[in-house]
């Protein structure tokens, strides 16, 4: 129970003291998950939205597959992006492996699924209420999905979020394809991982105060937009 | 205004709809020109509404045909207008809603505020026209459905029950928006089970009963002289409710 103390008050000692190493690793946490949760929304949101309005053969094994990829173990995707962009790989040319770079591809990977299969699933149950209505109007094909992507923008808030949660927590694939280089590609979760193993509770746990803060602080914000969004618009 | 015939008559020959089993409609043939107000009356359940669904087009017949004069689908879409049961408003001011309507409609964008702003004039919703949609009252929900049709002057106008979940006096002011139209050259193609609104709004009816069209008259014809036995029992059985 001491060493729990004793991590606790050296965990807050460091958060108090805004020490420049753990907000270098915070800093940049925050700016890989959030960076690679933009590219999957761009990407997630209209594919997700294309294969609940489309209506193409196998479109039912597209959805199967696509909540089944929700579940993607994190670790088979960095192994994935390792070898994309391993020398030998496709994409070796690019030299980004041991980036943030290579960090942010590899959450995209992870997070794209995720955010896909929600909006699929929200834009198709708007699609039962607004079907006769927007085809009575004379909106179709992807005009139509842009139309219900906008109309239940704040339901679709929620799907960003699972992916953010997803992005920040993850800890495999950015250890495999960033490496967890000090300075360079270390983030809170291989922080977390290491300092643990090595010993230094404090460090550990004060960034686990920190991303778990973090969390919770996106989720009530987003939380509040949405619940003001809805009382304002219905 | 709109000027007879550009998309009207619509003729329907031996339509038929079939969905899980049942027989939903039943070789309707049918004839639907510009003029006088059509209402489709007939019990809940009769096939109203998938008649309607499918004179607009929103579902395709299992057997038979819907034709009308103008074959352009495009142009077909564009003159005409459904407003629903219940009304589908996106998320977005009452303003929003009908420019939306307009922009689909492939209206030039220097226009469409000006006629949706005109549009709901004409329902009564000019003051409200700021107010996001959904958080409108039921009537005004309903008007502003009506605004929404109304901004695009379409040749026909399908309503489907416009005024079942509404209380008296939404109901009055839907019903006032609806002669509105009428008297604008729209041609009015209602379906209801409410007898006193057949007799308010209609010209002529026309009698559905089980997926079939029993009956056709002019309205003062229809409720004095039924001509045939179903249609008469429907008269007599809801009367007490009107």
């Amino acid at each position: 129970m001491s060493a729990l103390w004793e991590a606790a008050h050296g965990a807050l000692g460091l958060i108090l003291a805004g020490d420049p190493a753990l907000r270098g690793i915070v800093l940049l946490s925050l700016g890989v998950s959030l960076s690679a949760v933009v590219c999957a929304t761009l990407l997630g949101l209209p594919l997700g939205a294309a294969i609940a309005v489309g209506r193409f053969p196998g479109r039912r094994a597209v959805v199967v597959l696509l909540n089944a990829l929700m579940g993607l173990p994190p670790v088979v995707v960095g192994l994935f992006v390792y070898l994309m962009l391993s020398r030998a790989g496709p994409l070796g040319a690019l030299g980004i492996l041991f980036t943030p770079g290579a960090m942010v591809l590899a959450q995209t990977i992870l997070v794209l699924p995720i955010i896909a299969a929600l909006c699929r699933q929200a834009v198709e149950d708007a699609w039962i209420e607004y079907e006769e209505q927007l085809r009575s109007l004379g909106a179709r094909g992807p005009g139509a999905a842009l139309t219900l992507v906008w109309d239940i923008r704040f339901s679709l808030l929620t799907a960003i979020l699972a992916g953010l949660g997803r992005a920040s927590a993850e800890v495999g694939a950015v250890m495999i394809v960033g490496g967890n280089i000090d300075g360079v590609t270390r983030v809170m979760t291989t922080t977390i991982a290491l300092e643990t193993s090595k010993g230094d509770l404090p460090l550990a746990l004060s960034l686990g105060i920190v991303l778990i803060g973090l969390v919770l602080a996106l989720n009530a914000a987003a939380f509040y937009v949405k619940d003001a969004a809805q009382r304002r618009y219905g | 205004m709109t000027t007879d015939g550009r998309i009207l008559p619509l003729h329907m020959r031996d339509a038929c709809f079939r969905a899980g089993g049942r027989t939903i409609i039943d070789r309707i043939s049918v004839e639907i020109s510009a003029g006088p107000s059509s209402i489709i009356l007939g019990a809940n359940g009769a096939g109203k509404s998938v008649l309607m669904r499918l004179m607009h087009g929103l579902l395709v017949p299992t057997s038979g045909e819907v034709g009308w004069t103008e074959t352009d689908p495009d142009k077909r879409r564009r003159q005409q207008a459904m407003v629903f049961q219940r009304p589908v408003l996106l998320r977005r001011s009452a303003l929003a809603n009908v420019t939306y309507a307009l922009k689909v409609a492939r209206v030039p964008r220097r226009e469409r505020e000006h006629l949706a702003v005109d549009a709901l004039e004409s329902v009564g919703l000019l003051h409200l026209a700021h107010r996001p949609a959904r958080v409108l009252s039921g009537g005004e929900q309903q008007r502003l459905a009506l605004a929404r049709a109304w901004a695009l002057h379409p040749e026909v106008l399908f309503l489907d029950e416009p005024t079942a979940s509404l209380d008296p006096s939404a109901t009055r002011e839907i019903e006032r928006v609806i002669r509105a139209f009428d008297a604008a050259g729209t041609k009015i193609v209602m379906a209801t089970h409410n007898l006193g609104q057949a007799r308010r709004l209609g010209d002529e009816v026309l009698f559905v009963h089980l997926g079939r069209l029993v009956e056709r008259a002019a309205v003062d014809e229809f409720f004095s002289s039924p001509a045939s036995p179903e249609a008469a029992a429907f008269i007599k059985g809801e009367l007490p409710w009107t």
